[in-house]
C-alpha cells in the first residue's frame, strides 16, 4: 500500500506556544517538534504499509519544519515532501489544505493518515477539507485501521463506544492517539533519516495562484482566556444541604 | 551550544531515550525500590528498542554508535528516578560486555554479546571479593588447568551487579599466582554451571532497584573455549574495562544530581518560609550557585573525557579525575538539595532520599575516591 501521512512542525508541544504581534504563533526561532498527534499517524502508516508498502510524510511550513519530515523518517517511511513558500506565512486552515492537497495530487497514494487535529491550531477541520479537495471518503477518529478487502477498515471513535467503518481506497483517515503507541527512533534510524529522500516544493511547483495562498480569514485580536475565578467552599454544617440547593438553583441546574 | 561530542543525532536519540525513559520506567521507580529490584522485561524490551549496546557494531546487533550516544544514555536512564536500573542496566551494555567484543573469539560474540545486547541474557562482572575489592590484583578466585584442555574455578565474588538472575559472568580469576600482573585470566561463566551459586542477595543503602550477589564457585568446570581474551593478560583488560565503566558511571550520576537540582530550583522558588520563597534567602541562592557551577564542571569534563576517547586517547587520567570529581559533586549537590526540601527530603514520598542514596555509590563502586587519586597521583608520576 502506498501511504502519504500529513505532518506538522509545532512550537513548544510540551509548553505554551507563544503569539507574535501579528497575533500569529512565533514558529521560527523556538523550541518545536513534530506534533505528538501526528506521530500516531506515522505508525499506523508504518503498520499499515508492512514491508512493501511505501510511506510518504507531506508537511507544510517554514525551513525548519523540515524536521517534522526527518523525525517521521527517523521512525520509519520512504520519503519526505516539504511545502515550503513565504507566499504561505499566514495561512489559513483552507489554505493549508489547498496546499497539502496539491502536493498530494503530484502523486497516487492508496490512502492519506493524518492526526485528529493539531496541538497548536486545534481547528482539527483540515484533514476533511484535504479529503474533499482530492475527491476522496475520509473515515475519522479511527482508533483501530485495518487493511480489509482492498479497502480500509476502522473503529470510529464515538462518546459511547465506537461504529465500525468501511471505506474503499483511495480514503483519508484520521486517527486518534488510542489507536497505537509510536515507536521510538532508534540511532540506526536517526542516521538512515538522513539519507532518505525529501522534496521541496514552492506554491508554483504546487500550481497554486496567489489567490489560493491567500488566506479568507484574518485574526482581528486575541485575548488571554480570564482566569478562573476561586470556588466557594461550603464547610460542613447545618445549612449545608440547603445552601448546596439554593446554589443549584440560582445556576439553573435544578 | 552543543558540546562537539554530539551531533543533532545525538539529540534525537535522547528525545528517543527520555521519551521511553519516562513514560515507561520512571512511572514504576517506587515499586521497584520497595520491592528491591525490577523486572527482566527491561532488559528485553531496551534490547528491542536498540537503546542496548548502541556503541556496538551493527552486526551484532548494535547500533554503531559513538561514545557520544552511551553518554547519552547514560544520563536519559537517570530519568527513571531509580539509580539501581541506571546501573544495571549500564552493566549490561557498557561494562560487561565491552570486555566480550574486544577481546572475545567471534563464537563467543555470537554466543555471549548477541543475546545481551539484545537483552535476551542477562550478564554480570564478577571482579570484586570478600577480601580483595580496590586492591583487585589481590583478588583469590583461582582458575586452574583441568588437564583436559579445560579449566577448575573456585573462589568467591562479592557486590556483584546483576549477579542474583544473570545468565552468564565475565569472571576474573587468577590462574597463575607466581605470575603477578600477568597471572590473571578473564572467563565467560554460564551461572547454569555445575558449582556456580548465588550464596545471597545483599541489602543496600541505595541502588536498591538493582539485585547485588555474593557469588560462591566450588570446582566450576569450562572448557577452554571459555576463556576470554588471553590468558594471563586479564588484568590489564579488566582495568581496560574499568575505565568505560567509570566514564559511563560518572556520567550518569551527575545527570541524576542535574535533574535533583533542577526540581529543586523549582522547589525553593515556590516553597515558603518568613514570607519569601526559600531560594531568595541569600545563602541558599549562592548554594544553587555553587550546585551549577561545580555540576556543570563535572559534565564538560565528562563530555572532554569521552571525546577523547572517541577521538582515539586512552585518557586514563581524564577518567579518574571526572568519576573522582563528579562523585564529589554529586555527592555535595544531592546532600544540599536534601536539605533545601526540609523535611520532604528526608521522607520517601518526593523520590529526593532515593538519589540521595543512590548518588552514595559512584564514591565507592568501580574504584574508590581514593583509589582515583592514587591512579591520577600515578599518572602524574608521584
Ligand atoms: C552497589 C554496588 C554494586 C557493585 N557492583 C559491582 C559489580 O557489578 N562487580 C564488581 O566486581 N564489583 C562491584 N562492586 C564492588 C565495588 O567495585 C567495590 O566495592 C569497590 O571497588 C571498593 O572495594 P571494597 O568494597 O572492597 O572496599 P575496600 O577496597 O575494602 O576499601 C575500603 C576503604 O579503604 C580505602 N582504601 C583502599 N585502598 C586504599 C589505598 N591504597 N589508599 C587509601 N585508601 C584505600 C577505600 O578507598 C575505601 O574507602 C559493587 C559495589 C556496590 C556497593
Amino acid at each position: 500500500m502506498k501511504i502519504a501521512v500529513l505532518v506538522k512542525y509545532i512550537p513548544n508541544p510540551e509548553g505554551t506556544p507563544e503569539m507574535g504581534s501579528d497575533f500569529r504563533l512565533k514558529r521560527e526561532g523556538v523550541e518545536a517538534a513534530l506534533d505528538p498527534g501526528d506521530e500516531h499517524g506515522v505508525e499506523a502508516a508504518l503498520q499499515l504499509a508492512g514491508a512493501d508498502g511505501e510511506v510518504t510524510y507531506v508537511t507544510m511550513g517554514p525551513e525548519p519544519a523540515a524536521a517534522a519530515i526527518r523525525r517521521a523518517l527517523s521512525m520509519g517511511g520512504h520519503k519526505g515532501v516539504h511545502v515550503k513558500d513565504d507566499a504561505l506565512k499566514g495561512a489559513d486552515a483552507l489554505v493549508t489544505a489547498k496546499a497539502l492537497a496539491a502536493a498530494l495530487k503530484r502523486d497516487q497514494y492508496d490512502l492519506v493518515i493524518t492526526g485528529v487535529e493539531s496541538t497548536d491550531g486545534y481547528t482539527g477541520t483540515l484533514p476533511m477539507t484535504v479529503a474533499e479537495l482530492l475527491g476522496i471518503p475520509s473515515a475519522t477518529f479511527a482508533r483501530k485501521l485495518e487493511a480489509k478487502d482492498g479497502g480500509i477498515s476502522i473503529e470510529r471513535q464515538t462518546a459511547g463506544g465506537y461504529d465500525s467503518v468501511e471505506c474503499s481506497l483511495p480514503a483519508l483517515v484520521t486517527v486518534t492517539a488510542g489507536a497505537n503507541e509510536p515507536r521510538y527512533p532508534t540511532l540506526k534510524g536517526i542516521m538512515a533519516a538522513k539519507q532518505k529522500p525529501m522534496d521541496t516544493l514552492s506554491v508554483s511547483d504546487l500550481g497554486l495562484s496567489a489567490e489560493d495562498a491567500t488566506p479568507t480569514q484574518e485574526v482581528m485580536g486575541i485575548e488571554p482566556v480570564p482566569a478562573k475565578e476561586a470556588g466557594e467552599i461550603l464547610e460542613a454544617g447545618d445549612d449545608t444541604a440547603a445552601r448546596v440547593v439554593e446554589f443549584l438553583r440560582s445556576a439553573k441546574v435544578i | 551550544m552543543l558540546h562537539p561530542l554530539f551531533t543533532e543525532e545525538h539529540e534525537q536519540l535522547r528525545r528517543s531515550v527520555r521519551q521511553f525513559v519516562e513514560s515507561e520506567l520512571a512511572p514504576h521507580a517506587q515499586e521497584w525500590e520497595r520491592e528491591g529490584g525490577f523486572p527482566d522485561w527491561v532488559f528485553k524490551r531496551m534490547g528491542d528498542l536498540g537503546f542496548m549496546g548502541v556503541r556496538f557494531p551493527e552486526e551484532y546487533g548494535g547500533q554503531g554508535g559513538d561514545w557520544g550516544h552511551s553518554i547519552v544514555i547514560a544520563e536519559e536512564m537517570a530519568r527513571c528516578g531509580s539509580g539501581g536500573v541506571g546501573m544495571a542496566i549500564a552493566v549490561q551494555s557498557e561494562m560487561a560486555t565491552p570486555p566480550i567484543f574486544k577481546f572475545g573469539t567471534e563464537a563467543q560474540k555470537q554466543r555471549y554479546l548477541v543475546p545481551a545486547i539484545k537483552g535476551e541474557k542477562i550478564v554480570c562482572l564478577g571482579i570484586t571479593e570478600p577480601n580483595a575489592g580496590s586492591d583487585v590484583a589481590g583478588i583469590e578466585t583461582t582458575a586452574r588447568p583441568d588437564g583436559d584442555g579445560g579449566w577448575v574455578i573456585n573462589g568467591r565474588k562479592i557486590f556483584i551487579t546483576n549477579g542474583v538472575r544473570a545468565d552468564f559472568c565475565v569472571l576474573v580469576t587468577r590462574n597463575d599466582k607466581e605470575a603477578g600482573h600477568h597471572g590473571f585470566s578473564l572467563f565467560l561463566v554460564d551461572t547454569d554451571t555445575p558449582g556456580f551459586e548465588v550464596s545471597r542477595k545483599l541489602d543496600k543503602l541505595g541502588m536498591r532497584s538493582s539485585d547485588t550477589a555474593e557469588l560462591v564457585l566450588d570446582d566450576v568446570r569450562v572448557p577452554s573455549e571459555q576463556l576470554l581474551g588471553e590468558q594471563g593478560h586479564g588484568f590489564v583488560e579488566i582495568m581496560w574495562e574499568l575505565q568505560g565503566e567509570r566514564l559511563i558511571g560518572v556520567a550518569g550520576s551527575v545527570a541524576g544530581a542535574w535533574l535533583v537540582f533542577d526540581r529543586t530550583m523549582e522547589y525553593a522558588k515556590q516553597r515558603m518560609a518568613f514570607g519569601r520563597p526559600i531560594g531568595s534567602f541569600q545563602v541558599n541562592r549562592h548554594k544553587f550557585a555553587t550546585m551549577a557551577t561545580e555540576l556543570e564542571a563535572a559534565r564538560q569534563l565528562t563530555y572532554d573525557t569521552a571525546l577523547a576517547w572517541e577521538r582515539g586517547e586512552y585518557p586514563v587520567q581524564q577518567i579518574s579525575m571526572a568519576k573522582l570529581y563528579g562523585g564529589l559533586v554529586a555527592n555535595r549537590v544531592m546532600n544540599e538539595c536534601l536539605q533545601l526540601w526540609g523535611g520532604m527530603g528526608y521522607a520517601t514520598e518526593t523520590g529526593i532520599d532515593r538519589a540521595w542514596r543512590d548518588a552514595r555509590l559512584l564514591r565507592i563502586g568501580g574504584g574508590t575516591d581514593e583509589v582515583m587519586r592514587e591512579v591520577i597521583a600515578k599518572t602524574m608520576g608521584l
